[in-house]
């Protein structure tokens, strides 16, 4: 690749959970194109995974006919991963921090997609334009490694 | 779309789940209904196989904590075995291995219960 071209890559999917591989497949493909290691590539792919199940079961409530838009920007130093709907505002401030005991008496997990986007990504930021579009970014910083 | 199927095999008082391809929110209920068929037939010892396991996500994850308490409470377990590296790590990563006992192969995790 040559150092200081900018890549971009679009996808646009309904909000429907099988369009999760989809979404995976468009992720990985770019990811390793862009030569990240396979270990990244598959945590990148995870995070980006967790944002899209949100936006579809939030979001949208499970209705399948919404749009979500993904672009991808990548050059040598960070791969980026930006995300757009247009559902429910969701406010990442509210959801809570992963709990086992909880989830163990509740029998349900809530947060755990939020936490591993937070591991799993160098960066993660929420934006909503009120009545028009919510936005997350998620970007990974490319090691020379 | 991704490739998920689960196979069920009774190994005596033992029932097990074998996980192949990609579980995510769109293939969760499939693993969910085994579950239900399970405890519906008083299966309450029970191992999951994810040696052909590709992918798991958070919506995977949740099916082991949805269940857990009411096998718990009927005396049985849900014990997971033959884990690649890369979904070990995802476990890891959010503690599950406390709350869970994971094996290397399916008959360790099935001779724990006979004992």
């Amino acid at each position: 690749m040559k150092p200081k071209e900018k890549n971009n890559k679009k996808l646009k999917v309904k909000s429907r959970t099988d369009n999760l591989s989809v979404i995976r497949d468009f992720i990985s493909s770019n990811a390793l194109e862009a030569g990240l290691s396979e270990k990244t590539v598959d945590n990148i792919m995870l995070a980006v995974d967790e944002a899209c199940t949100n936006i579809i079961k939030h979001a949208y409530r499970s209705f399948p006919e919404g749009e979500i838009e993904i672009k991808i920007e990548f050059d040598n130093k960070k791969f980026t991963i930006i995300i757009v709907d247009y559902g429910q505002t969701f406010d990442p401030t509210i959801v809570p921090k992963p709990d086992l005991k909880k989830y163990y008496h509740e029998h349900k997990v809530g947060g755990l997609g939020m936490y591993l986007m937070r591991t799993l990504m160098d960066d993660v930021e929420y934006k909503t334009v009120a009545g028009k579009y919510n936005q997350v970014l998620l970007s990974k910083n490319i090691s020379s490694s | 779309m991704a490739e998920f199927n689960t196979s069920i095999l009774d190994k005596g008082n033992v029932s097990v789940i074998n996980l192949k391809g990609y579980l995510d929110a769109h293939t969760a209920p499939t693993l969910e209904n085994n579950f239900t068929q399970l405890i519906g037939n008083n299966r309450f010892n029970i191992v999951v196989n994810f040696n052909e396991l590709a992918y798991i996500s958070s919506a995977g994850l949740g099916v082991f904590m949805a269940y857990i308490e009411k096998i718990r409470e009927n005396s049985g377990d849900i014990k997971l075995s033959n884990m690649s590296e890369k979904v070990y790590n995802i476990f890891d990563l959010l503690g599950f291995p406390l709350l869970y006992e994971i094996y290397k192969t399916e008959d360790e995790a099935v001779n724990k219960f006979t004992r």
